[in-house]
């Protein structure tokens, strides 16, 4: 997901100074469903954990920004530039939404930006694949948007409040972004040949990274544990995958497509479908910055970072001056 | 660096008029002015809102969760400020 | 004597033209601009003008007659046929530039919609009343950064004072009245431009003073844009907006 578990090494050991008691009495009021808030006590591997996981989605929120503001010039139509510009400023607001987040851990906003920036934080894997034509915005908002709504709708749910409450604002404005990403397809594929096989072609490039967004198998996830005991995560990895690719396929039955895995069947028994083998290869390559615009990304957000640097040095110096002006007439 | 922070603000909107201002989030701004326009554009842009307040961050006063037993919990045990804890007789109205 | 659907259909294609084009503009900053909740507001520009372009556009193929919509409009015309004036086509620069270029812009659009919502034909008023609102809070934000990048750090001050002086000489076309602007104002349609000078340049001129900014001496205008004679950089802007549409004949987005 936005939130793949990323980074999650278990640095900290459970402090021996952590009273046992207030440990006791903080799982027992996330077991109770009560919300933790920013001044509550918390354990400090909670916290932690938290600020890497909002943080991580804020990052990805904003970097993936890049991958789809690259169409918003080159849009087809009038409707579709007005709509690509609405999304990609709802994912602005959503990275903000996060950030504040975040912010109420304990961390500032400039501290999260030089982690992302210092390559140090890690983003959602999927931002790094290239948008190379206006299928991928469908495909885009058709799986990378459904994929994170699969992990959003529960996070609504999670213990700790300023997340949880940022979530429900993320899932009111995204059910949109999907259904806008779907209809794309939709018209691609009731389209010309030429449009039909940009479609299937942006669909065989984006499905397996869409999958890989679920994080590594539930085998592999050695920290879900601890994770979903407080709540912060709901569901396991392997659950939503197939969640996400049982609702998808009849999405991609419906208007002609097909999903690159001659694995894909639907299993009587088991009510869901099988699927192929994950190259998790690709996925270590791509977290490790060798995915095809892992340094595109960064670079993008590190020239609008610094070029902006004069400009919010001269707003704060604007500001400094205007409140000299009025404490020396006051 | 510390010369382009923007300080935090924490941002209140009302959704419409009868109901209270409620806190919706924070943003980063450089003035008051810039506070209140980013306001707008992060969380009305679904026309949720007909006011907004922007403070800044720093200059509001919390209380302390940890004191919130002696702030809050002797109130619970005064009962006589919740109306239901008089009786009245039956058919007396208007009380 | 001109046909007066010809004459109406004209001044809308420079209404929208003008907005189309500053959309795409503002589009541009998208992932590079200065600050993420500046990006947001930017974008927000960047829609309202869209909406614009596509309320006009819609109007204008309507009088045509044709059977022309906004995308027709918007996606199949080559630069000699675009009628926005040159200041709006001018590249983003860098923030200072922005801002400047918005703030010239707007403060003339400001005054041309307060006009064009007594328009005599009504659908234009109502697009002109949705659209005041709108550059109202625009002109607010470009007034503001006026004076945080005029009035800020050196560097910013010195940017901006560059940015006066290159794109001053876009500010002349829009107060030059051609054989349309007449007839147009004649028809009660829209405001006869040379009559907005005087209250832009007092609105300007006060703008500029407050954030510390001079007007640059040359009084030498360029125009052109209007009649169809671009600078250079509208057809980049048209290759990269219209190639989709141009790649793909008739289909169907």
């Amino acid at each position: 997901m936005y939130t793949q578990g990323l980074d999650q090494k278990g640095k900290e050991s459970p402090s021996a100074s952590e009273d046992e008691s207030r440990l006791q009495q903080f799982q027992a009021r996330v077991d109770n469903e009560e919300k933790i808030e920013p001044k509550d006590w918390m354990p400090a591997k909670y916290r932690n954990t938290l600020i890497r996981q909002i943080s991580q989605h804020a990052h990805s929120e904003i970097i993936g920004m890049l991958p789809e503001g690259n169409w918003i010039t080159r849009a087809p139509s009038l409707r579709r530039k007005a709509i690509l510009l609405a999304k990609v400023q709802d994912e602005a607001g959503h990275g903000l939404y996060l950030y504040s987040a975040a912010e109420t851990l304990g961390i500032s906003r400039n501290e999260m930006m030089d982690q992302l920036l210092s390559g140090k934080a890690k983003y959602s894997s999927i931002f790094n694949y290239p948008t190379l034509t206006w299928a991928d915005i469908g495909a885009i908002g058709w799986l990378v948007d459904g994929a994170a709504i699969m992990n959003q709708i529960p996070l609504c749910r999670c213990s700790y409040g300023p997340y949880a409450r940022a979530m429900v604002r993320v899932c009111r404005e995204e059910s949109f972004h999907q259904r806008q990403g779907y209809e794309i397809m939709l018209v691609l594929c009731r389209g010309s040949d030429a449009q039909k096989r940009m479609a299937q072609d942006a669909l065989n490039r984006w499905w397996w990274p869409s999958l890989m967004m679920f994080g590594p198998g539930d085998a592999n996830s050695t920290h879900s544990a601890q994770s979903m005991a407080w709540k912060i995560k709901r569901f396991s990895n392997d659950e939503l995958r197939q969640k996400f690719v049982d609702a998808t396929v009849p999405q991609a039955d419906h208007i002609g497509l097909k999903m690159p895995d001659p694995d894909l069947k639907w299993n009587e028994d088991s009510g869901h479908y099988d699927f192929g083998e994950i190259d998790w290869s690709e996925f270590m390559e791509v977290l490790a910055g060798n995915g095809p615009c892992n340094r595109e990304r960064m670079q993008a957000r590190q020239d609008a970072h610094s070029n902006g640097a004069w400009v919010r040095e001269a707003a704060a110096a604007y500001a400094r001056k205007q409140a000299d002006k009025s404490s020396k007439a006051a | 660096m510390n010369n382009e922070q923007w300080p935090l603000y924490e941002i209140f909107i009302r959704a419409k008029s009868g109901l209270s201002h409620r806190h919706v989030g924070s943003l980063h701004a450089s003035d008051a002015d810039m506070a209140l326009d980013h306001a707008r554009d992060l969380y009305t842009r679904r026309g949720e809102g007909v006011s907004i307040w922007a403070v800044e961050s720093r200059t509001i006063i919390a209380s302390d969760p940890a004191e919130s037993s002696a702030l809050f919990e002797p109130a619970a045990d005064k009962i006589y400020r919740h109306p239901t804890f008089y009786e009245v007789p039956d058919g007396v109205e208007n009380l | 004597m001109t046909d007066p659907n010809s004459v109406l259909f004209d001044y809308l294609l420079r209404l929208g033209d003008n907005a189309l084009v500053t959309g795409q503009r503002l589009g541009e900053l998208v992932g590079h601009g200065p600050e993420l909740e500046e990006e947001l507001a930017v974008a927000n520009f960047a829609l309202d003008y869209i909406g614009q372009a596509r309320m006009i556009f819609e109007l204008a193929g309507k009088v045509e007659g044709k059977g022309r919509d906004q995308d027709d409009l918007a996606f199949l015309r080559d630069g000699m046929d675009f009628r926005n004036v040159l200041l709006v086509e001018q590249p983003n620069g860098d923030f200072a530039s922005l801002i400047v270029r918005q703030f010239l812009f707007e403060s003339f659009y400001a005054l041309q919609l307060e006009r064009l919502m007594e328009s005599s034909e009504t659908e234009l008023a109502a697009i002109a009343a949705k659209a005041a609102k709108e550059i109202e809070y625009h002109l607010r934000h470009g007034r503001q950064w006026l004076c945080r990048l005029g009035d800020g750090t050196e560097e910013s001050h010195r940017r901006t004072q560059s940015a006066v002086d290159a794109l001053w000489r876009y500010t002349g076309e829009l107060f030059v009245a051609d054989d349309i602007d007449k007839s147009a104002a004649d028809a009660g349609i829209g405001p006869n431009p040379e009559t907005l000078h005087k209250a832009w340049i007092d609105s300007a001129s006060s703008a500029l003073a407050e954030a510390t900014l001079t007007i640059p001496e040359n009084e030498w205008m360029a125009g052109g844009g209007k009649q169809g004679r671009h600078s250079e950089h509208l057809g980049f802007l048209l290759a990269e907006m219209q190639f989709l549409q141009r790649a793909y004949p008739g289909a169907t987005w």
